[in-house]
């Protein structure tokens, strides 16, 4: 025990050293950029064009000249969508190829799974997935939405403009729905919602044969009540479960259906005519009218040399993560991780939808909330949208993280700080 | 009185109806322009003005809107109606019904609308439609407005009843009405007969009705009504849900059986375990992707027959690469189950890879035909087409499999290479084409199977990997080596999943089919129908 951990500083100081050196070393030389994003395997279908907007990114930054006189350089890494791998993968960025920071992950595992890689090495990862929030490190920037930026607007959407009183939370069954779900529940029973008007269904990945889980919702929506149903069904069973919806002639001003995890991405692979009036929640859509944006898929759209190629949610964070990176850096005037975590914290750039995100000091990051439903093209219509939201970590609907702050920086540096006992180091980590 | 006189009567009463007939055409105008400007809530009140005006124009435009057609021109901020006409707008002015030319959606802004609007012109259009000469318009208004159940549209159905002749559509309309009788303040009397009307309906949407009644009423005795009426809907809905889950257990069961009647060839009767298997499957569902796309781009009239041209395809192109595979790997590892396991895994892994860098990672659109699209209702139980097809579909593929192995020479050696080996090649048989035409045959087969699954899951390189395991489960289930077994293994575990998964959720339910599988295979380790005879050994 005593031992491995002597050895484990010993990397660590080793490791720096190395990265000291290197960097007094590599003056001029590209600053490397690491990409961790699964190129294979189940997960390929949506990380894989994260991939590719981070390497659009790299190479538009380097048109303008890199940052500090040097230019970028991106190494991308396959961790082919197997959890234990990001982990491997991402200590051979850090330690071997010594990039001065990793945009990547798409599930909540897989940045489970590279935490205390990024923790021990002193590493920067920039998180671009909304996820179930309960968690802060000082080594990662969450630039997606945390429960409070999506899943609790729609809600509130839902029940103020389409008078709902029942509801469905189906979900796939793993960590981002159940903890949503948890947090959903709490906050529905805490606007009045009874027991038995609340329905909870989980299902496997890649579930496809949705007839009787569809059915069973029509059944709970006819009990003379407006329903709704929540999904945080993820991936690539969402096609054969609005495929069935539309089959079993669910439209959506009877039960309406609002989604997290569909973007304009997974829409791309099927016919949204049955589909129209659906919603998603997100912080950003490729329909949104602004400069920004159109000038973002125009680059976009001739980066990929394919002049339908769809802009997502995830993609925005990335555009966003990037850039706040690249002003932390010019700010510090290195790319030293202490230096550049630092220098993130209070660093506005403008986000896609026509305003400014702003990086919090619990490396969460501000943004509007968007409700959009779905159209026949494919694509959303706006139809609420919140002003800028701060993430929050600690969900106040939890009883066990309701006491829980976070906030990086010093004298505090803390990721779970208790305001009730006053002490850091609450609940997990 | 004078000719000049009645003149002066005449032209002052001819003024006075051009100015009346202006005055309405303003009015239309303005409850027109309501419609396009503030939040949703005005919007609400906008379009219950203009369905209660009573104008001619007002259903079109309501129509349009609810369809998102409805446009403001930028530039002189005209009022629309847009249809898409290939990359342009054909326009309409939407007050005069006038043709406007046409235009991009780059110079029109869009009124949008939400959900709850939707509902409203829905019911709206509804009351303003009962009359129209349409029967099919008719009976889609007192549907609607069955469903939307708003004491306002009373007075509209009463007007429709009384001239309705059809006597399902007046069935329909009455119905309508008995809803909106239960949402009015109407005297006790009215309220139980409009139950005793909506109870008779039975049907999902009645029960919404009654239950919304039972939650609201005042009046012990409607409550009463309604709450009885409400559980003798949910009755007869009980049994009609158990027919329901029949179905989807035999329609899930279709599926299975079309995933693993490749397998129960490969596996069943060659001993070959073959991971790669669920590729063949994919590898059909691309061919059916390619085969459309080609139709779409050169010759559209054809989209109606592209599965059926898959088809042919499908099997060459999954019983080809099937060959290529056992004669390139599988044959050289008979006997070695463990390596042969490895080996398709692994070529599993390569497939996959090969068609994400062919086609992208991301899923690939695979249109239903028209005869393949939308539904039916059977009583309560709701039947889609596309899997209607499929049941069938899996049905002729399982008659068609058995009457080649019973009936053609390729059966007949199939056969017998896997009865007893030595002896067919004794007998002059040469086994290692029956091999490889046999492997041939089972890829093929699930070539097929890709195509139909190409309808009801997404095209994406990871599609064989969901249906490998539920395949060899089907197979050993059944029993290997017997095709009745493989169809009476599937429907069973179809079946079975659809009855647990209302209880158990769909997580629970795998694991217990899972659980129920090894506690079978223990008792019985052949299988539902054991091979017997010389050929087990």
């Amino acid at each position: 025990m005593k031992f491995g951990s002597m050895m484990r500083t010993g990397l660590v100081a080793a490791g720096l050293l190395a990265g000291a050196a290197g960097s007094a070393f590599a003056q001029g030389a590209p600053i490397k950029v690491g990409i961790l994003h699964s190129l294979s395997g189940t997960m390929a279908i949506s990380e894989t064009t994260l991939k590719d907007v981070m390497l659009m990114l790299i190479e538009e930054q380097n048109k303008k000249g890199g940052v500090l006189g040097r230019k970028l350089e991106a190494v991308v890494v396959d961790p082919a969508s197997n959890w234990p791998l990001f982990a491997e993968k991402a200590r051979e960025l850090l330690q071997k190829d010594k990039v001065a920071a990793v945009f990547g992950c798409w599930t909540s595992v897989s940045r489970k799974s590279v935490l205390p890689v990024f923790e021990e090495l002193n590493g920067i990862l920039f998180y671009p997935v909304q996820y179930e929030g309960e968690e802060s490190s000082r080594n990662v920037f969450y630039t997606g939405a945390a429960p409070n930026q999506q899943a609790i607007p729609a809600v509130d959407y839902l029940m103020a403009n389409e008078k709902v009183q029942r509801w469905v939370l189906a979900g796939t069954d793993y960590v981002y729905p159940r903890t949503t779900n948890k947090i959903l529940e709490a906050y529905l029973k805490l606007k009045g919602v009874k027991q038995e008007d609340i329905l909870i269904n989980y299902t496997p990945f890649g579930h496809s044969d949705w007839q009787s889980i569809v059915a069973n919702i029509k059944k709970f929506g006819s009990a003379g009540k407006k329903t709704a149903v929540v999904s945080t069904i993820n991936g690539d069973a969402n096609v054969p479960f609005y495929k069935e919806l539309g089959n079993q002639g669910i439209k959506a001003k009877d039960i309406p259906v609002v989604a997290f995890s569909v973007g304009e991405e997974e829409l791309a692979g099927i016919d949204t005519k049955p589909l129209i009036g659906h919603l998603a929640a997100w912080n950003y859509f490729q329909s949104v009218k602004n400069p920004t944006n159109e000038a973002f898929i125009k680059t976009w759209q001739t980066f990929t040399k394919n002049p339908k190629r769809v802009t997502n949610d995830p993609m925005e964070a990335h555009v966003i993560g990037f850039n706040m990176w690249i002003e932390a850096v010019k700010k510090a005037g290195t790319t030293d991780a202490d230096a550049v975590i630092d220098a993130m914290i209070g660093i506005a750039v403008p986000n896609l939808t026509g305003g400014l995100s702003a990086m919090m000091p619990n490396h969460h990051i501000t943004k509007p909330v968007l409700i959009g439903e779905i159209q026949g093209n494919g694509q959303f219509d706006v139809v609420s949208s919140t002003a800028l939201v701060l993430g929050d970590e600690w969900s106040d609907y939890l009883p066990d993280s309701k006491d829980l702050i976070s906030d990086w920086r010093k004298p505090m540096s803390c990721g779970n700080f208790n305001v009730v006992t006053g002490k850091c180091g609450g609940k997990g980590k | 009185m004078s000719p000049k006189h009645i003149l002066a009567v005449l032209l002052s009463v001819l003024a006075s109806a051009a100015l009346a007939g202006a005055a309405l055409a303003a009015d239309l105008a303005g409850l027109v322009a309501n419609l396009t400007t503030g939040g949703f809530g005005e919007r609400e009140a906008a379009i219950t003005a203009l369905a209660a005006s009573g104008e001619q124009r007002a259903a079109p435009i309501l129509d349009a809107l609810a369809a998102g057609q409805l446009y403001v021109r930028k530039s002189d901020n005209l009022v629309l109606i847009g249809k898409p006409d290939g990359n342009q707008l054909s326009l309409t002015e939407a007050i005069s019904g006038k043709a406007a030319g046409s235009g991009t959606e780059a110079e029109l802004d869009r009124v949008r609308v939400n959900n709850r609007l939707r509902g409203v012109i829905e019911a709206a259009v509804g009351s303003l439609t009962l009359m129209s000469p349409n029967t099919k318009v008719r009976r889609d208004a007192a549907e609607a407005l069955f469903k939307r159940r708003d004491a306002s549209s009373l007075a509209a159905l009463d007007a429709a009843l009384a001239v309705e002749k059809d006597p399902r559509i007046k069935r329909a309309m009455s119905e309508a009405r008995a809803a909106s009788v239960l949402a009015s303040d109407a005297p006790t009397a009215q309220k139980l007969d409009a139950i005793a009307l909506v109870r008779e309906r039975a049907d999902r949407d009645s029960l919404g009705v009654l239950e919304a009644t039972a939650n609201s009423a005042t009046d012990p005795e409607v409550k009463a009504a309604a709450t009885a009426g409400a559980s003798a809907v949910r009755q007869t809905l009980a049994a009609w849900e158990a027919a329901q889950n029949v179905w989807y257990g035999i329609s899930l069961g279709s599926v299975l059986l079309l995933a693993a009647i490749g397998l129960a060839i490969t596996f069943g009767t060659m001993g070959v375990i073959n991971m790669a298997h669920g590729e063949m499957v994919m590898l059909g569902a691309y061919t059916t992707f390619v085969v459309q796309e080609i139709i779409r781009t050169s010759a559209p009239h054809l989209f109606d027959a592209s599965l059926l041209i898959a088809l042919p395809l499908a099997f060459v192109v999954a019983g080809g690469i099937g060959i290529l595979i056992e004669r390139g790997i599988i044959r050289f590892l008979y006997g070695r189950p463990l390596d042969t396991l490895l080996a398709t895994w692994g070529l599993s892994l390569v497939l996959q890879q090969a068609v994400r860098s062919i086609f992208g990672s991301s899923n690939r659109e695979v249109g239903a035909p028209s005869w393949m699209s939308g539904a039916f209702q059977l009583g309560q139980i709701n039947v889609t087409y596309g899997r209607l097809w499929i049941v069938v579909f899996s049905l002729i593929v399982f008659a068609t499999l058995i009457l080649v192995l019973r009936k053609t020479p390729l059966g007949l050696y199939m056969r017998a290479v896997t009865q007893n080996r030595p002896m067919a090649s004794a007998m002059g048989i040469r086994t290692p084409r029956v091999d490889a035409l046999t492997f041939g045959l089972g890829s093929g087969i699930a070539g097929l199977a890709g195509v139909a699954l190409s309808q009801i899951d997404n095209v994406s390189p990871n599609l064989g990997q969901g249906y490998i395991i539920d395949s060899f489960m089907v197979v050993v289930f059944g029993g290997v080596g017997n095709l009745f077994g493989t169809l009476i293994g599937a429907l069973t575990l179809g079946v079975v999943n659809k009855f647990l998964e209302p209880y158990a959720g769909a997580v629970l339910g795998k694991i217990l089919v899972l659980v129920f599988i090894i506690l079978f295979i223990q008792r019985r380790p052949r299988g539902l129908f054991a091979l017997k005879g010389r050929s087990v050994e």
